[in-house]
């Protein structure tokens, strides 16, 4: 029990003075990601239950290569910053820094392991 | 988390059933939440038979109706009839709206009739609105500006007062607002749908001068951005009003400024 005053409640800490920058970034990967997305699946789709060695043949062709690599980054840094959105809203208290911590976590590992695997394939 | 189940001392039981009227030919089942914070019980859906031919066509009417001659201790807000006041907004049939202007024609089966959802309520279907009338105030629902007063006036154009058509109708009922999942969840940060829409009809008057500040009150991941355009608040505005339209062109404003 606190007595405050009602305005004192809805000012809260006041603006956080961010939240466009997410805003905009959300915007921008998701255009990217309307262009990504089909290129990645009439690339990347022809190859699923292709032999080992077409595949890697195709991997180490620039533009199939550079539409995978940019489809991992992209979408995960969207993941990232939609999974938090998501965090906000549903999760309050400690638990809410802690899974958005863990998910900014998995989305970087989730990167790294992309481009590894990609440069294996390629290189 | 957030609680997705209702707590233990706020689960529904079945209330009451009152008589229906005798020699009515016309009656309508109204179902109506009740909860008396005096009496310690958990709330309660209470049934009343209406004689639509002696009645009102309004779901108010039937309200008034049922606590002038069945159940004077039926609570709720009401005042001017015409949806002007915005006081008797409530659950009807599933959606938010203002009881005055709601007519029971538009209704199929019973009429069921809850308090505005997930607000703390303060007796039937009076719903607490104190932060909700906070979070108004918060966004300085008025004329800001640094010029001194002019001896007559402050002059608008006809086409910028156009711009705040679709935004000054707002009665401030918190229909929109209390259909809104993200002010269920965080309204205690987030702004909702009606100061949003308040927000907006300031920043965007010609004759206010405290544009830049009031989008700097509001850029926040919780009190503007946790709008994600669900659009509930347009589909139950009694007052055909756009909020989640109003919120988009604030994120534009917001943009322009960093892009």
């Amino acid at each position: 029990m606190a007595f405050l005053t009602d305005i004192k409640r809805a000012r809260g800490m006041g603006s956080a003075k961010s939240g466009t920058e997410h805003h905009w970034q959300m915007v921008v990967s998701s255009v990217a990601l309307l262009v990504l997305i089909p290129l990645f699946v009439f690339t990347v789709g022809p190859m699923i239950g292709a032999p080992y060695e077409d595949v890697v043949a195709h991997f180490e062709r620039p533009f199939p290569a550079i539409v995978t690599g940019l489809t991992i980054v992209v979408g995960f840094l969207h993941f990232k910053g939609g999974v938090q959105t998501l965090i906000e809203d549903y999760v309050h208290g400690m638990a809410r820094k802690v899974w958005i911590i863990a998910m900014i976590c998995l989305s970087y590992a989730a990167i790294g392991t992309g481009l590894f695997a990609l440069v294996r394939l390629a290189l | 988390m957030v609680q997705l189940t209702l707590p233990k001392n706020s689960r529904i039981t079945i209330g009451k059933t009152w008589p229906k009227p005798e020699g009515a030919k016309n009656v309508r089942k109204f179902q109506i939440y009740r909860w008396n914070p005096d009496d310690g019980k958990n709330p309660q859906v209470d049934t009343y038979y209406v004689d639509l031919d002696t009645c009102g066509p309004m779901v108010l009417d039937a309200l008034i109706k049922i606590k002038n001659e069945i159940d004077p201790t039926l609570t709720f807000r009401r005042s001017c009839r015409e949806g002007i006041c915005g006081s008797c907004a409530m659950n009807i049939d599933g959606i938010n709206t203002l009881a005055c202007i709601y007519g029971m024609d538009e209704i199929k089966g019973d009429v069921k009739i809850y308090p505005l959802p997930h607000m703390p309520v303060v007796k039937d279907l009076i719903p607490d609105l104190t932060h909700f009338y906070a979070q108004h105030a918060s966004i300085m629902p008025w004329l800001e500006t640094k010029t001194n007063t002019p001896a007559k006036e402050w002059r608008q154009s006809v086409e910028d007062r156009e711009k705040l058509d679709g935004l000054y109708e707002c009665v401030m009922c918190a229909c929109c607002s209390t259909s809104c999942p993200s002010y269920w969840w965080n309204g205690d940060r987030y702004l909702g749908p009606a100061a949003l829409l308040h927000a907006y009809r300031w920043i965007i008057d010609s004759r206010d001068e405290a544009t830049g500040e009031r989008l700097d009150d509001l850029e926040d991941p919780f009190k503007l951005y946790r709008c994600h355009t669900i659009m509930n608040c347009a589909k139950t505005c009694p007052k055909g009003l756009n909020p989640a339209k109003a919120i988009g062109s604030i994120k534009k404003m917001m943009v322009e400024r960093h892009v």
